[in-house]
């Protein structure tokens, strides 16, 4: 498991400069400067703004001193944002960004678990196709309309919950956490659903149900380990997907995250924020893929079978 | 509590992981929605305590004057800093601000300021008439990237010092003749130089805070942050959360405190408008600072008080590239130009109360009305284009309108391009671009029309018709003609009387009309929402509030 865990680390190497290079050289390519603006900016201010960030230099020389700086972990300071560094904005976003996605998964999970299991316990009845029918809207239902939905049902006409904010007013954090999480909530329902009733043909459930278990527990103690395998494989995958993927819900709760400031970097050109937050969310990406992965190694005894035979 | 926290905290508060999910968001769920404090607005509470909630667009790029422009992060150095003079919240006639008093002589080119005595800053320092000699070399500083350090440019030899033709600062006019008196020489009579007081580029700032972060001309340094700021306006930074909210509170050490009502303005960045809008409707926010356009005519049936459409000093235009050869000939220009139905596309396509512009130069700018004899024309504008080689269109080049991706711009490049193929028979086809890669190519002049606004830095004249001066950065037409350089540069500075100074603009102007490089569109407004409980909030065309003028107070039911 160490092995595995170190190689697939050393892997992400190559990956991660591979990520940066492509970005580095994709976002200096790019038309239109970090500086330019509306207004006409004389030559004296884009000459001493070069200077001052190193982009008098050939890209080549920039991409050095640029890898050099990262891999001491600094991202350098945000063209835009005058006086923050990039470092410290991604402090700034990522707790935010990071309770938020929790909370989408706490909602995908629960509610997502909840209906797939139901759904696999009684297969083509109503118990099936209504959450499963759930699940398909719930899929195809982009979080910037069912945000506004949500905000216009429960915020404004109801007026139960704020229709905005992050920790400003209580109860704030519901809407935003419903509306990230219900997409991945309808996609857990199927994978559960589909993990559950392959796990429940097998003969080993059979064995259980013939020891005399309770159904309850039939499906608590033996076949939930089995059948949630493909919900675990996807929750790496998905919550890196939550945390880089954030920024609609972001912008239509007026959430101070990282996708916000993602965006906005892409649209102002601000190179270094842009470079910095790609470098960081890949790290995660690969992270969690790589957690995922050894989790589902250690639910899945085949699978740690097949690791010692390969190792 | 998971969801809610009655403090400002933005960390994630630990959570312990239980097996039963359901069981614990459920529960989480439930406490969050009662367990947590009251459910006051901000509006309400904010009404009792002093604290303005204020809707201010994107987040500032830095609250430095000398180094930020933009609306959002003028309103928040409106509140904690001051220039020299300030204007009239309703008339924006000069009014005294850290200096109580001047003095105009030799011809209108020599100002002598008298600073008041009880001037301080935020930590209590004295703010004396050296502080603006040293906060207007900094500004003058090319290393700095100030981009308003043309505002200074009136003042005697400072253009020549920013460029490096003279090195010597003290040759600059700007003197302080003692700790109280401050004298600006000035390269000509300048009518507008007292209004430039009042904008931030020039506001004073405090050396001893600056020098304390870094040196004078280095970007980017912290002495803007909460708790380093020092200023001199009626407020001061106390917090800075960004992307979330700067919040500023009074000063006690402002010359006039005594006077200032608010206790707290909250400015909060918020980009989506429509969020906004949601925002104020749940009493979040006392002023917005815009409305979706969808939304204005709902707020204008209802006869909502809180409403408030006002002219702003802008002007939305439409750039001609004169070095295309469908563009060379004024008389394809105007032809275009005559054929834009101002008043239709303001009442049906922006309807934000916007007013159809015949000039570049909107109307009541100091007190200048220009005068066009540019109106919606289609039969001569056929007749123009006729008499240039295109008889109902025929053999018109392909042309492009140019503009940045938005909603709005392009339904306004829509209803042009269906009045010129009614009107005129040519096909104009429509190409948006993002933002960044718009400004390049605009700025290349690699289009044939494009899409233009310009927000005026001081209520001038001049500051509108400047920007077409031969080879100038925000011409980008190719439009060059000298005659209207001289009356801009030379004839105009050198009128001794404002309305003699008005009429050359009123040449220059005609000039520019006649041969059309732009073709004007609209004069912009400001669209908010303002709670009813702000008093004393009078909007005006350069959409600067005073906030030391406001005060909250909820109407009786």
């Amino acid at each position: 498991m160490y092995r595995f865990a170190i190689s697939r680390l050393l892997q992400a190497i190559p990956v991660l400069l591979m990520v940066v290079t492509v970005t580095f050289f994709l976002v200096h390519s790019a038309p239109g400067g970090p500086f330019s603006a509306d207004k006409a900016v004389p030559p004296e201010v884009i000459k001493a703004l070069e200077e001052q960030y190193n982009l008098n230099q050939p890209v080549w020389q920039q991409y050095l001193s640029y890898l050099g700086d990262v891999v001491q972990g600094d991202f350098g300071p945000s063209f835009k944002y005058s006086g923050r560094t990039v470092n410290e904005l991604i402090a700034a976003g990522l707790p935010i960004t990071a309770e938020l996605a929790f909370y989408a998964m706490l909602v995908a999970l629960s509610v997502g678990i909840t209906a797939g299991v139901g759904a696999a316990m009684r297969p083509n009845t109503m118990q099936d196709y209504l959450p499963m029918t759930g699940a398909m809207i719930g899929i195809c239902m982009p979080s910037f309309l069912l945000g506004p939905l949500l905000v216009l049902v429960f915020g404004i006409h109801l007026d139960w919950l704020p229709v905005s904010g992050w920790g400003d007013i209580p109860g704030d954090k519901i809407l935003p956490s419903i509306t990230l999480g219900t997409g991945y909530a309808a996609y857990i329902a199927r994978l559960s659903r589909g993990g559950m009733l392959e796990v429940l043909s097998q003969d080993y459930i059979r064995t259980a149900r013939a020891k005399g278990l309770s159904e309850r527990l039939v499906i608590i103690k033996h076949a939930l380990r089995g059948g949630l395998i493909p919900v675990v494989a996807f929750l790496g995958p998905a919550f890196a997907g939550l945390l880089a993927g954030s920024f609609v819900v972001e912008t239509i709760f007026q959430i101070p995250g990282l996708g916000r400031f993602y965006v906005q970097a892409a649209f102002n050109r601000d190179y270094t924020l842009i470079l910095g937050m790609t470098i960081f969310l890949s790290t995660l990406i690969i992270l969690f893929n790589l957690l995922s992965d050894m989790l589902a190694i250690w639910l899945n005894p085949k699978l740690r079978q097949e690791i010692r035979g390969t190792n | 509590m998971i969801f809610c926290s009655n403090n400002y905290s933005t960390r994630p508060q630990s959570i312990t992981l239980s097996s039963n999910l359901k069981t614990l968001l459920l529960l989480t769920i439930f406490v969050s929605l009662t367990g947590c404090g009251n459910n006051e607005s901000n509006v309400s509470s904010g009404n009792k305590t002093g604290t303005l909630y204020w809707g201010n667009g994107t987040e500032p790029q830095s609250l430095d004057p000398q180094i930020a422009t933009g609306v959002p992060e003028h309103h928040v150095i409106a509140a904690v800093m001051e220039g020299l003079v300030l204007k009239n919240r309703k008339t924006l006639e000069p009014k005294p601000g850290v200096a109580e008093s001047w003095d105009i002589t030799g011809n209108g080119t020599v100002y002598t300021f008298t600073l008041r005595d009880n001037a301080r800053w935020s930590n209590g320092d004295r703010h004396i008439a050296q502080d603006y000699v040293w906060s207007w070399w900094r500004a003058l500083q090319p290393a700095l990237g100030n981009l308003y350090a043309y505002m200074l440019f009136p003042i005697k030899n400072a253009q020549q010092y920013y460029e490096g033709d003279i090195t010597d600062f003290s040759e600059v006019g700007v003197k302080a003749l003692d700790d109280h008196t401050l004298q600006v020489t000035l390269n000509y009579p300048t009518p507008y130089f007292l209004q430039l007081l009042d904008h931030y580029s020039l506001f004073p700032v405090h050396q001893a805070t600056i020098e304390k972060f870094g040196t004078a001309d280095q970007r980017g340094t912290r002495w803007t942050y909460e708790g380093n700021l020092v200023g001199n306006g009626p407020f001061q930074l106390a917090d800075w959360k960004i992307n979330r909210r700067i919040v500023v509170q009074s000063n006690p050490y402002y010359w006039d405190a005594d006077n200032v009502s608010l206790k707290e303005i909250v400015f909060i960045p918020i980009e989506n408008i429509v969020t906004e809008e949601r925002m104020f409707r749940a009493g979040q926010l006392h002023v917005t600072s815009s409305l979706p356009a969808d939304k204005i005519s709902v707020y204008r049936e209802a006869k909502d008080p809180e409403l408030k459409i006002a002219p702003y000093l802008g002007t939305y235009y439409y750039r001609l590239n004169v070095r295309k050869p469908q563009f060379q000939d004024p008389r394809v220009r105007r032809a275009l130009a005559m054929t834009v139905d101002r008043q239709r596309l303001v009442d049906n396509i922006t309807k934000g109360g916007q007013i159809p512009a015949y000039a570049m130069t909107p109307p009541g700018t100091m007190g200048y009305y220009p005068k066009s004899d540019l109106k919606f024309d289609p039969e001569g504008a056929r007749r123009l284009l006729a008499e240039a080689g295109y008889p109902d269109g025929k053999g018109f080049p392909a042309t492009e309108i140019l503009y940045n991706t938005n909603e709005g711009h392009r339904k306004v490049a829509v209803a042009l391009q269906e009045m010129w193929k009614k009107h005129l028979n040519i096909d104009i086809r429509l190409l948006n671009q993002e933002w960044k890669v718009y400004l390049d190519t605009e700025s290349a002049g690699e289009y044939e029309i494009s899409r233009a606004g310009w927000i005026g830095d001081y209520v001038d004249p001049n500051n509108f018709l400047d920007l077409f001066l031969c080879g100038g950065g925000n011409n980008r037409t190719g439009w060059c003609n000298e005659e209207y350089d001289r009356l801009i540069l030379d004839v105009a500075p050198s009128m001794s009387s404002h309305k003699e100074r008005l009429e050359v603009f009123q040449q220059a102007e005609t000039m520019l009309l006649n041969e059309m490089p732009i073709i004007p569109i609209y004069t912009y407004t400001t669209v908010q929402l303002v709670d009813s409980s702000v008093k004393n909030f009078d909007a005006n065309i350069m959409n600067a509030a005073s906030y030391k003028d406001i005060y909250l107070q909820p109407d009786q039911e």
